[in-house]
């Protein structure tokens, strides 16, 4: 057996990098919209929304039943054809792979960060709705200035730790021929046999990040953890 | 003149609250049955009784936190129905005190004051920050404005509630037992708030077991049991020669 020669990994550098990026970027959209949209769905079923709330919760559970790369498959035969129907002619409209990607890691993170955020609105003490409505503040007010910002706070460990199994789970785009890092990773490893040496790097990497970020989870949590809050 | 004077007597005799005929039920138990109640301005109201006779029950119906099931309450000149615009005009005249502070522990003290000022009254951050100041100043809890709730002791917790409460300027301010959750040491504390409030000339409901505090400001006691009104007096007739039996039973009870 060969010994390890990391100088190809130097070289394969550029095209790790983007990789990397596409990785990054990935996960950040996905939690920037899967944020926004689960935090819609959590107060949809929280105000018991007719028929809206039924609809919203068994897109969740559907979700979160079936595994990611399934749906990924299904986002990239199914929505073209679908898009093809509502234009009429019945051929299907291709949205392409990085398009799927980012719509569905999106839609798919949504059903999770929505039942988090769902889970600490219950956990919000009566005494704060209460003390809200004595103080005349709207809905709105209310939701956006009290309670949405305490349960934000207190699910962000677990927001976070979300996020961190998100990014690993980018790597499933390879089943869409997208390059991330795993991706650019594996092609580089057929194309200059160095397999082992190119998913070494690989385990580093997302060794780096994740535990990193895992650390910065800790360091928010010190930080904004609410003052004196007896948790 | 005469007819002036008359007039002016009227207005400041008139109810700034008033209850009629009031029913609350939680499911089968009927928690308030055709209560009676009326509030002048300026009156400084004590509720009492034994727990479970809907004491705080009643005040909760009078900002509405509480959905009342038949019967009248008109606020300040507006009748409490389903429409959130006249829920929200009687709650913005309407401060309340909680047993549990219910302080937003995610802000500050200053914060906690400013946030309804600003959201309801339409204060900017700079006039809704002077006029928190100066309440906790009068509270005098000023020096504590940067802190957050879970910082603070019960009865300065309490003390802020308070605060944010009267920050909204209202026109009456009802307390639900504010002593209770607290230190026997961080009674008296907040006690003085109140005895000051009262004798600024603040309008009060207040639900309390403080036979002290009631002797020393309010103007009427007023005795409820089973979700029914027993006992109306001023507090000295009241502590000194209750008229039912249950009042002479619960008075018993409460003073060792």
């Amino acid at each position: 057996m060969n010994s390890l020669d990391f100088s190809i990994v130097l070289q394969a550098w550029p095209y790790l990098w983007s990789g990397l990026l596409f990785s990054l970027a990935l996960t950040a959209v996905a939690f920037v919209v899967g944020m926004i949209l689960g935090t819609c769905f959590a107060l949809l079923q929280h105000f018991e929304v007719p028929v809206i709330g039924k609809v919203v919760r068994g897109y969740i559970a559907l979700i979160r039943s079936i595994p990611l790369i399934l749906v990924l498959f299904w986002f990239f035969f199914l929505v073209p054809i679908v898009l093809g129907h509502l234009a009429g002619n019945g051929r299907p409209i291709p949205i392409g792979a990085t398009w799927t990607a980012f719509i569905t890691f999106g839609l798919f993170e949504a059903a999770y960060y929505s039942e988090i955020i769902r889970v600490g609105l219950r956990a919000v003490n009566r005494g704060q709705f209460e003390a809200c409505q004595a103080l005349a503040l709207s809905t709105f007010e209310t939701y956006r200035s009290v309670i949405l910002p305490q349960v934000l706070r207190v699910a962000s460990p677990i927001i976070l730790s979300q996020t961190i199994i998100l990014f690993q789970d980018t790597s499933l785009v390879y089943v869409l021929s997208l390059t991330d890092l795993l991706g650019a990773a594996s092609k580089l490893a057929q194309l200059n046999g160095r397999l082992v040496e190119m998913y070494l790097v690989v385990v580093v990497v997302y060794l780096a990040i994740s535990s990193a970020a895992s650390q910065g989870v800790a360091l928010l949590r010190k930080r904004y953890a609410i003052a004196g809050a007896r948790r | 003149m005469v007819q002036e004077i008359a007039v002016n007597e009227m207005s400041r005799c008139q109810a700034i609250v008033a209850v009629e005929g009031l029913v609350k039920r939680f499911g089968h138990f009927t928690a308030l049955n055709d209560i009676n109640l009326s509030v002048t301005t300026g009156e400084k109201i004590v509720l009492c009784g034994p727990s479970g006779s809907g004491k705080s029950t009643l005040i909760r119906c009078i900002n509405h936190i509480e959905k009342h099931d038949a019967g009248r309450i008109v606020v300040d000149g507006v009748e409490l129905t389903d429409r959130m615009a006249d829920i929200n005009s009687v709650r913005r005249e309407v401060g309340m005190v909680f047993q549990s502070f219910n302080l937003f522990p995610h802000l500050s003290v200053v914060e906690n004051c400013m946030l309804a000022p600003m959201k309801v009254r339409g204060l900017s951050r700079a006039e809704a920050h002077e006029r928190a100041i100066g309440v906790l100043r009068k509270v005098r809890i000023h020096d504590q404005a940067t802190k957050y709730p879970g910082q603070l002791s019960g009865g300065q917790q309490q003390r802020v509630a308070i605060a944010r409460a009267l920050c909204m300027q209202p026109k009456i301010m009802l307390f639900d037992e504010p002593t209770s959750a607290l230190d026997p040491e961080m009674v008296k504390e907040v006690l003085d708030t109140m005895v000051e409030l009262a004798r600024d000339g603040m309008t009060m409901v207040c639900v309390t077991h403080e036979m002290g505090f009631a002797r020393e400001i309010a103007d009427r006691v007023v005795f409820m049991d089973r979700g029914a009104i027993v006992e109306e007096a001023d507090p000295e007739t009241f502590f000194r020669a209750p008229s039912t039996e249950r009042a002479r039973d619960f008075l018993g009870q409460i003073i060792h």
